[in-house]
């Protein structure tokens, strides 16, 4: 019998009436690892705000070791050894690893205000001896990778005297050689006799690491065991409330011989080299690599957000017709990327059913070409690009859902000739409709903030505004990082509506299970070149991952 | 803000009878319509998440460039060190000047020369990427010393009537500029409120990088937020030279703040992506009158400044705390 370091006893919280956290009740043993999950908004957040003094508890209370423990300060928890590992870091990358560890409690000369600097890179040094980390403590955090941002993080933690060490969904931003390496260290602090909460979506990670498992809906636990107890698949239907024979939905695979975008040797020095790629009308394309394989960079060349130096990047069949009445504006700014390749001038391209053919070609050796090629003149042609960080560069955070749903799609909402009033109706009323078929969950779409939504219905309305001007061919970048079970397979059932429909989607992931789940064809890139491509037919795990992983066995050494 | 500015006026009618003086109202609103066309254009680049510090110096050359335009007599005592003494000015103003044209060209040269300066300034910042701050202030050194330079610090006298009229003229007992700001205060609603344009001024207030995925036109909106607010500069100068009756280098000089301050008091985020015409009209409205009664207090001149700083300081303190208020909402 493993004695426990840390109980919750009934723990209950509600916030203006509403439940958030009911009668929770469990333990955690000393050098265990606890797996936490649950769709968001199941509590989990809550909970460990109560354990690191952010919120207190409305009913129950928790023990640490065997003492009663209601921290009423972040700083009550982190003196009584309670550490978190957050998903956004809380580092200074201003600051070397050395000022970060210490921040808050560096090592005085005698009683003296001023910094007893040898001992501060000393005891930096040691830290990051113990969690072999071949860092150099003067480094500035700037310079390191997220994966080792996080170790400085865990290092921090351990400098502070950490006994109880909480994970959130550690693992976001790191590659795959990074991610093994935090869990050995996890690994290692085990043995240690830390006792280790983990916070994440990805289950597998969770039956990993885990020692025993605890399932949150509604605030509530509704299965807890031992992790050899436990499968993917009772997680989540545990989680979720309801069973889901398969995370993914069922498609029909078939191939169309139509291509709708062709890439052909597109090179960008130090970022991609010789690309080709084909993408068919209809096809789900799968791209993975890990992190800083050049896929994200990729996509975002693709949708002219960054530049190239040579290749071309060609589309066909995109339906000129239907473009233009969605987007309803003049093609003025559509260059023809090569005229010699065009045999027809450009006006009477625009009435020919072939226009897009030559729209879409765009020519990489032409800098003028290159140029032209904006994420706006990519629109133009039927392409939308659905980006990794949808805080940034998906949504307005502080706009209404109406103005972020409705942006791309605004020109076709407002009366032709300038000064093109919009019709805010019209407008309304269509987000409205795009919002219902996506089921984003949120008060009226013309008064609710972006920001106030969970991951998962933002995520919604960042697709909602590329689908409000039916693209042809949707880039998704990671669109299913940060977003809980339920809108997951939300996310996977719209893929493939969109591909049924004849959307062609060029799909982009770090986690190879989603990919085999959803994709008609996988590219494999790996250091900005594509290392293979594998058929449905031919999919398989090994062959995949050892692609991905091509050069870079030098990787794994940790060296930047 | 307009209950703020009724109270304060309330307020100040209790303690100064005399600020509801005819006299005294015709004052405020010959102060206050200027004001709003330079907020007016200032709005517009602080919705971007821009500055505009060069309008006051937009002011003064439009000024300049306009008198030399359309003065029918320059004294050459004055003006022979001019560097456009003799190419384009004479003792008799310049070419164009004592025709039927004069005022309809000079107007239009002052309009264009503001958004030419804007156009210099949106390019800088949209295209070459520097930070509006920096490049405005730039531009307000600069353009301010090139109207003392062309005139060699003289006034410009001898404003034709028909522009003059333009400052002083009224309809009944409105004057001239209130129209003349009415109708630029409605365009800007219009195209803020109600067309593609002016939703994407918020959206590349709200998120740049946002906008470039959406397919915003961004440099084009930035590029037009400058040239609007050149434009509005230049309006500002017509309705102050107009009833000044002289083009003045020097003009605008102290307004800079005027302007910023007013923005601020209405509620218009420093931060970008907020602004409604109105929140500038009430802006001008509680600063105008704050003024006019703290120079009526007959203050040391001292104070004046000090006032007006503190509540423009808690104007900005408001934004802040707005902004992190709104912040806390979602966290809890």
């Amino acid at each position: 019998m493993t004695e426990n370091v840390l109980q919750f006893d009934g723990v209950s919280k509600s916030f203006f009436g509403v439940h958030a956290l009911r009668n929770v009740t469990f333990a955690l043993a000393k050098g265990h690892l606890l797996g936490l999950v649950g769709e968001n908004g199941a509590g989990k957040t809550t909970l460990m705000n109560i354990l690191g003094g952010v919120l207190p508890a409305d009913h129950g209370g928790m023990k640490l070791r065997g003492q009663d423990y209601a921290p009423r300060t972040p700083s009550q928890a982190t003196a009584a050894g309670v550490a978190f590992i957050h998903q956004e870091l809380n580092l200074f990358t201003n600051l070397s690893i050395t000022d970060n560890l210490f921040i808050d409690r560096f090592p005085r000369l005698g009683r003296s205000p001023f910094i007893h600097k040898r001992a501060a890179k000393s005891r930096a040094r040691q830290l990051l001896e113990s969690l072999n980390l071949p860092l150099v403590p003067e480094t500035l955090v700037d310079r390191l990778t997220p994966g080792e941002r996080q170790l400085v993080e865990i290092a921090k933690a351990l400098s502070a005297g950490a006994e109880i060490i909480i994970f959130d969904e550690p693992t976001t931003s790191l590659t795959a050689a990074e991610t093994e390496r935090l869990f050995g260290i996890i690994r290692d602090l085990r043995r240690q006799g830390k006792s280790m909460i983990y916070i994440s979506h990805n289950l597998g990670n969770v039956l990993e690491l885990a020692d025993d498992v605890i399932v949150l809906r509604d605030g509530q636990v509704v299965d807890q065991g031992p992790a050899a107890e436990f499968t993917i698949e009772r997680m989540i239907s545990r989680m979720v409330g309801r069973d889901i024979s398969q995370i993914f939905p069922p498609r029909g695979s078939k191939l169309s011989d139509e291509v709708v975008l062709e890439v052909r040797g597109v090179s960008q020095p130090g970022i991609v080299k010789e690309i080709d790629l084909t993408l068919h009308k209809a096809e789900v394309l799968g791209l993975f690599g890990l992190m800083g394989s050049g896929r994200t960079e990729l996509a975002r060349i693709l949708f002219g957000l960054e530049p190239f130096e040579r290749g071309q990047i060609r589309g066909e069949g995109i339906p000129p017709l239907r473009r233009e009445a969605i987007l309803g504006v003049p093609n003025a700014e559509v260059r023809v990327g090569n005229p010699v390749a065009s045999p027809q001038p450009a006006a009477t391209n625009r009435t020919s059913g072939e226009r897009g053919r030559d729209a879409l070609a765009t020519q990489g050796q032409d800098t003028h070409a290159t140029e032209t090629r904006s994420p706006r003149a990519c629109i133009r042609r039927g392409m939308a690009f659905v980006t990794e960080n949808r805080r940034e560069e998906g949504l307005l955070m502080e706009a209404t859902i109406v103005d972020n749903v409705g942006l791309v799609a605004l020109p076709a909402f407002a009366l032709p000739r300038p000064p093109r009033l919009l019709r805010h109706r019209r407008l309304r009323e269509a987000v409205t409709r795009v919002a219902q078929s996506l089921r984003i969950k949120s008060g009226p779409a013309h008064r609710t903030l972006a920001e106030n939504l969970s991951g998962g219905n933002q995520q919604k309305a960042v697709i909602g505004k590329w689908l409000m001007s039916r693209p042809t061919v949707l880039i998704m970048d990671e669109p299913t990082r940060g977003i809980d079970v339920g809108a997951k397979f939300e996310v996977y059932s719209i893929i493939n509506d969109l591909a049924a429909q004849g959307t062609s989607i060029l799909l982009i992931s770090s986690e190879l299970e989603e990919l085999l789940g959803m994709c008609d064809r996988i590219v494999v890139m790996s250091k900005g070149e594509i290392q293979g491509g594998y058929e449905r037919s031919e999919f398989d795990r090994e062959r995949i991952l050892a692609a991905a992983f091509q050069g870079h066995q030098a990787h794994l050494r940790g060296t930047c | 803000m307009l209950y703020l500015s009724i109270l304060l006026f309330g307020v100040l009618y209790v303690f100064m009878p005399h600020i509801a003086s005819s006299r005294n109202l015709a004052n405020l609103s010959s102060n206050m319509w200027p004001l709003l066309a330079l907020v007016l254009g200032q709005m517009f680049v602080l919705i971007l998440g821009g500055i505009d510090l060069s309008q006051t110096s937009i002011m003064a050359l439009t000024s300049v460039v306009g008198g030399m335009l359309m003065t029918t007599s320059l004294n050459p005592a004055l003006f022979e060190k001019s560097p456009l003494w003799g190419v384009l000015l004479s003792a008799e103003g310049s070419p164009i000047s004592g025709t039927m044209l004069t005022v309809p060209l000079g107007i239009l040269a002052m309009l264009l020369v503001g958004m030419l300066v804007g156009l210099l300034n949106g390019l800088a910042v949209a295209r070459f990427r520097m930070p509006a701050f920096m490049v405005t202030l730039v531009s307000l050194m600069f353009f301010s010393g090139l109207a003392i330079y062309l005139t060699k610090s003289e006034n410009i006298m001898y404003l034709p009537s028909g522009f003059t009229m333009l400052g002083s003229g009224q309809i009944g007992p409105i004057p001239y500029s209130f129209f003349i700001v009415l109708l630029l205060g409605g365009v800007a609603h219009v195209v803020l409120k109600h067309t593609v344009l002016g939703q994407w001024f918020f959206a590349v207030g709200k998120s740049l990088r946002t906008s470039i995925v959406s397919g915003v036109p961004t440099e084009r909106v930035i590029i037009l937020g400058y040239v609007f607010s050149g434009f509005c500069g230049a309006v500002a100068s017509i309705l102050y030279t107009a009833r000044l009756a002289c083009g003045r280098p020097t003009l605008g000089q102290n307004l800079l703040l005027d302007v910023i301050g007013a923005a601020v008091i209405g509620g218009i985020s420093l931060f970008g992506g907020k602004g409604k015409v109105l929140w500038a009209l009430f802006g001008v409205l509680f600063f105008v009158l704050l003024s006019n009664a703290l120079s009526m207090l007959a203050l040391p001149f001292y104070a004046e400044p000090v006032v007006k700083g503190a509540v423009i300081l808690l104007a900005a303190l408001l934004d802040v705390t707005r902004t992190r208020l709104l912040t806390w909402e979602v966290v809890a």
